[in-house]
């Protein structure tokens, strides 16, 4: 194997050539640490974007393909590619990581650590939604959810050696019933391989039978539902993101938590389309507990972490209801929203942060009045809290108002509920808003400023502007996600009535 | 044909100037007021374009552009515009109307030091608004219904340090989003029953082909929910409860979007898809009763409001009931008729009270001022007029138009017929009371010298002034295309001329002579008592998020954090102990080693099963 590594690959490897140069420059140097760790993600960044324009909607299936075999006894491959919900997915890292390492200029104290273990992180991301090696792609998962372990014990904030265990704990614990049902999967296929790609294609021309797909897809629906905090899996999620630093709540609220949905779709629906039919329907009526209970606790909450922590697990409802619909509409419109909230999640949490590393205090009744200070952060809240909300102009709405159309016919109480939602949300996102940003100043926070220059603003207007532009242009990501759905929603068709599909599309 | 580039010309250019303010000009007052007012006045120029060709060549009846926005599977979803009779009507109330409130704004905004913040957000509304009125399609009007909520958020709080600023654009907000909540279920309905094997649409165009062969019970369900949302933005009984909070935005904002236009978009809604109320008698009943009580309600509560811009936040609300009653019995026409004649002497109204405030340097009680027609006569004589239209005095442009709506009402059901007159009788009389105790009378002790406001804002009171006496001479019905317009009816006209001319009479002997304190709060007591608490609508409303919601959640809290907390993690925890004692002794706080430890171990894998090779 001999072949130059093509975009996919780089992209992972600036970040570990940026590991490498860190490793070597003294840590007193911050300023170059810095530069180095922003150029690096920059420049992955730029791939991924690259990658995204130039991916080939005519021809379809999975494209800049590197497969570099390693391990040949098991099957296993270093095998990296995207098809067209791959490339959105890569987009949303893409942009969140760019917009997180640029905030990590809040970080002060044990700098080199921060930024080796937060490109680790970043690695990992991006490695789960470039593997085609199921055994790479739950390694590069692993590789995300350690440094997070770290980060959070180490620079945390509020409870945060508790927080941390919990978070690490569930989500390994989660890892660990994905790995039985992988691991499953590797055995009932007969193939020897960890290959997707090959076993995507076995699996079109012969399903499991019904039996094993029955007991393995559940396994996989709640391992990967721990992650995307399917009910009542989620309690993670508010206490670790609330003590995460600002950065990493950005990569883990944004991303990393959307990668249990991506693989329910990708492992469990595209695999298991038979069981998918089966058991989703239970999905839809968790979702919508998801969406109303977490929407509800974040109406009680007091601490502006722990309300996006809970709007978070609320919206991920959204999506699974969306992967329950199994049809057109709803299964696009999930991984619409997977970036839509995606981008919405990392702005809220940057944005949280900025105001935080000045108050030092996220509690609603301490904060009011900051918009008279902070005018530029007070904006770009109102603007995400809209986009939470649903608000048209904004990805949010377009993404929700898929899956909802979507889920109408199948699960039609599930989407009233669904629709009630919106209201809930719009709630205590306004409640936040009026608490923390309106109001009179309180004379202890006059020393607060603004957002600045331009690096301070840039995280926060390129996650805005993504918003927007997906907002009023949808086919700007959706030709790709329709691209990347179809095979799926093809085998969810034929399997459905029995006709298994011959040889899949390469 | 030039009329292709013209409704995107009308809609786009606010917006552009909305981007444009807040990318650069958030500093200049000069650029910001200056490119918010252009736009307006360039979507005016273009509207009264189109209003001209599609006037001299009556040909058009209807000319709609559609763009595909969204394709996907079974899913489209449209951008266009449609330009017909009603929405040239609608587009020059709101551009018109918005014009002279713009210009107004400069004078009224003059001091304030977040001015250009002001106009951006002006010119996001008239975007917003006008997406409405272009809209073709159900999610394209929903997208902008949600844009004018958010403007309306904005522009409530604009104050947004005043605390109650703050919660009335909250409050406006949710209750809106409350109506949403029904608007968006009825449009999904629809939408989901709209396939007559070409595919489910949005279109208004494609739905109303579709409704003749809807189910009439799956229709009936269909109108009430979208109703709903015509309950929310136009603030119908229960739902009105955020408009009086809304006054607390700027006046200007009052007299544009919370008189003149955004509430008057459900009633434009009504119109625009009035194909499927038009055969559900039943609905249309409910519609008709709704208007008529919100119309009573809202007129009482106006009796006993002493602010005088809640006043005419009340009186907003009951003439709001008087259009949905007019939908309600069918006519749509009438209804869009009193909408125009409405705009246009209420947003005088409001201009004047909001002249009047800024001469008094924000003093909003009517017990506070008087004689203001000596020291502010335009303000003052234009306020005369605009309370003359509003009580359907005749020649004045709300006397034709009500006279339509009370018409119909006399024709279709007597009991609606009787408490539109009798509302007509109280609007005269709340109105007369502004005008005894604010503007006639003798002048109230006041530490400055009231003066009459600069011209750039008694030219916008001049300009509406004359649009509300001659507004019923413009041939607005026949502009719609009215068929069946109704036969003038001497006996309807005199009968409620009468009754206007009472109230006002009856006003004149309560406050004529100027008491100190309001008489009617002796003599109607507990009534009194029931206005003042306006019903008890906001008291339950309160009671039923303090106490119902905000417990309910609290108690899902508790679950959460005994049950599925204790039981989920403490289980795992506790298994996970010893793992976590060992972890403990590795906790020594250097990074570098946990590092070190974590590459040192995915270097030994990766050897060692490479080595497997």
């Amino acid at each position: 194997m001999t072949a130059p590594l093509g975009p996919l690959s780089w992209i992972l490897l600036w970040p570990i050539i940026g590991i490498a140069f860190i490793f070597l420059t003294p840590k007193d140097k911050i300023s170059w640490i810095r530069w180095i760790a922003n150029i690096m993600v920059f420049l992955s960044f730029a791939l991924a974007l690259e990658v995204f324009f130039s991916y080939d909607r005519t021809a379809g299936g999975y494209q800049f393909i590197d497969k570099i075999p390693w391990v040949k006894p098991l099957g296993i491959s270093y095998h990296v590619g995207v098809d067209g919900i791959n490339s959105v997915l890569v987009l949303l890292q893409a942009f969140c990581s760019l917009a997180g390492i640029l905030v990590t200029r809040s970080i002060k104290e044990r700098v080199k650590e921060y930024y080796i273990l937060y490109l680790m992180l970043i690695i990992g991301v991006y490695g789960v939604f470039l593997s085609l090696d199921l055994f790479f792609l739950y390694f590069f998962y692993e590789m995300a959810v350690m440094p997070v372990y770290l980060l959070i014990g180490v620079w945390g904030s509020t409870d945060k050696e508790y927080a941390t265990m919990k978070l690490t704990l569930y989500l390994t614990g989660g890892a660990v019933l994905a790995l039985i049902a992988l691991l499953a999967l590797y055995a009932g296929t007969g193939l020897g391989t960890f290959d997707l790609v090959a076993i995507q294609q076995h699996l079109a021309a012969n399903p499991l039978s019904p039996q094993l797909q029955n007991w393995i897809f559940p396994v996989i629906v709640v391992g990967f539902g721990v992650i995307v905090t399917l009910w009542p899996f989620y309690t993670w999620s508010p206490v670790g993101y609330a003590a995460a630093p600002t950065s990493v709540s950005m990569l883990h609220a944004g991303v990393l938590k959307k990668l249990g949905a991506y693989a329910i779709l990708r492992l469990g629906i595209q695999l298991m389309p038979q069981a998918a039919q089966i058991w989703m329907p239970w999905v839809a009526t968790l979702a919508v507990l998801n969406i109303l209970y977490c929407g509800l606790i974040s109406l009680t909450q007091k601490d502006m972490k722990f309300i996006l922590g809970y709007s978070s697990c609320s919206h991920m409802g959204y999506i699974l209801l969306g992967l329950a619909c199994l049809n057109t509409i709803g299964l696009n419109g999930v991984v619409f929203l997977i970036f839509a909230h995606g981008i919405m999640a990392a702005l809220g949490f940057a944005l949280v942060g900025a105001f935080y590393d000045q108050t030092h205090t996220r509690n609603l009744d301490d904060l009011g009045g900051l918009a008279k200070r902070m005018p530029f952060v007070a904006t770009c809240f109102t603007m995400a809290a809209m986009a939470s909300a649903g608000l048209p102009g904004f990805a949010n709405f377009i993404a929700e108002v898929m899956i909802l159309l979507g889920a109408w016919d199948k699960y039609r109480w599930q989407a009233i509920l669904a629709v009630l939602g919106i209201v809930v949300t719009a709630v205590y996102m306004l409640k936040a808003v009026r608490l923390v940003f309106h109001g009179p100043l309180p004379a202890k926070w006059t020393h607060v400023t603004d957002a600045k220059t331009i690096f301070q603003r840039l995280p926060y207007a390129l996650l805005i502007l993504v918003l927007l532009a997906v907002g009023f242009w949808p086919s700007l990501i959706l030709r790709n996600i329709e691209v990347g759905t179809k095979p799926i929603l093809e085998q969810l068709e034929h399997q459905s009535t029995g006709t298994p599909v011959h040889q899949a599309k390469r | 044909m030039v009329i292709v580039a013209l409704p995107w010309m009308i809609l786009f250019s606010p917006l552009a100037a909305c981007v444009l303010i807040t990318l650069f000009f958030l500093r200049s007052r000069v650029m910001s007021a200056g490119l918010a007012i252009a736009s307006i006045l360039i979507s005016f120029a273009a509207t009264a374009a189109v209003f001209f060709q599609l006037r001299n060549n009556s040909l058009i009846n209807a000319f709609e552009q559609s763009f595909a926005w969204i394709r996907m599977g079974p899913l489209a979803i449209d951008f266009g515009a449609i330009l017909d009779p009603l929405s040239v009507l609608m587009l020059l109330v709101v551009t018109g109307v918005g014009s002279a409130i713009f210009i107004y704004s400069l004078g009224y905004m003059k001091d304030d030091p977040s001015f250009p913040r002001f106009f951006a957000c002006l010119a996001l509304f008239a975007f917003s608004m006008i997406g409405i009125v272009l809209a073709n399609n159900f999610i394209q009007l929903f997208m902008f219904w949600e844009l004018v909520g958010l403007s309306s958020y904005l522009l409530i709080g604009f104050w947004y340090e005043k605390p109650s600023a703050a919660d009335a654009g909250v409050k406006a907000f949710v209750v809106n989003r409350v109506a949403d909540f029904g608007f968006l279920c009825g449009i999904i309905l629809l939408w989901s029953a709209s396939d007559l094997g070409a595919g489910r649409s949005f279109l208004f165009s494609h739905l109303s082909a579709v409704v003749p062969h809807l189910d009439k019970e799956l229709l009936h369900w269909i109108t009430l929910l979208i109703f709903c949302g015509v309950v929310g933005k136009s603030a119908q009984v229960p739902l009105h409860v955020w408009l009086p909070d809304a006054m607390e935005g700027p006046t200007p904002v009052s007299a544009l979007i919370h008189a003149a236009t955004m509430v008057a978009a459900g009633i434009y809604l009504l119109c625009r898809v009035f194909f499927l109320f038009e055969a559900m008698p039943q609905a249309l009943s409910v519609v008709a009763h709704i208007g008529a009580i919100t119309a009573f309600l809202a007129a009482t509560l106006a009796v006993a409001e002493n602010d005088i811009k809640k006043i005419l936040a009340y009186s907003t609300v009951s003439q709001l009931g008087y259009m949905v009653m007019a939908l309600g019995l069918g006519g749509n026409i009438a209804g869009m008729y009193h909408l125009t004649t409405h705009a246009f002497f209420k947003a005088l109204l409001f201009l004047g009270a909001g002249s009047v405030i800024y001469a008094l340097h924000h003093k909003q009680n009517i017990w506070e001022m008087g004689g203001l027609l000596k020291s502010m006569p335009v303000t003052g004589g234009t306020f005369l007029i605009g309370t003359l239209a509003l009580c359907g005095i005749f020649p004045l442009s709300g006397f034709w138009s009500k006279d339509e709506i009370l018409l119909l009402a006399a024709s279709h059901n007597t009991l609606l017929y009787w408490i539109g007159t009798f509302t007509a009788g109280l609007t005269a009389f709340y109105m007369g009371r502004v005008l005894w105790i604010a503007f006639l009378g003798e002048k109230h002790s006041s530490p400055h010298p009231v003066r009459e406001s600069p011209a750039v804002m008694t030219f916008p009171l001049i300009f509406l002034a004359i649009l509300s006496v001659i507004g019923g001479f413009l041939g607005i019905p026949h502009f719609l295309r009215a068929a069946e317009h109704a036969e003038f009816n001497f006996n309807v006209a005199i009968f409620s001329t009468f009754v206007a001319v009472s109230g006002l009479l009856i006003s004149y002997l309560v406050y004529g002579k100027r008491p100190r304190h309001d008489p009617l709060e002796k003599k109607l007591g507990p009534v009194y008592l029931l206005l003042k608490n306006k019903y008890f609508f906001d008291s339950l409303y309160r009671w039923y998020v303090e106490e119902v919601q905000q417990r309910a959640a609290g108690l899902f809290y508790l679950v959460e954090k005994y049950v599925i907390v204790r039981l989920g993690i403490h289980g795992i925890t506790w298994t996970a102990k010893g793992s976590g004692r060992i972890l403990r002794y590795l906790q020594t706080g250097a990074v570098q080693i946990y590092a070190l430890i974590f590459v040192l171990g995915v270097t030994y894998l990766f050897f060692r099963l490479g080595g497997m090779r």
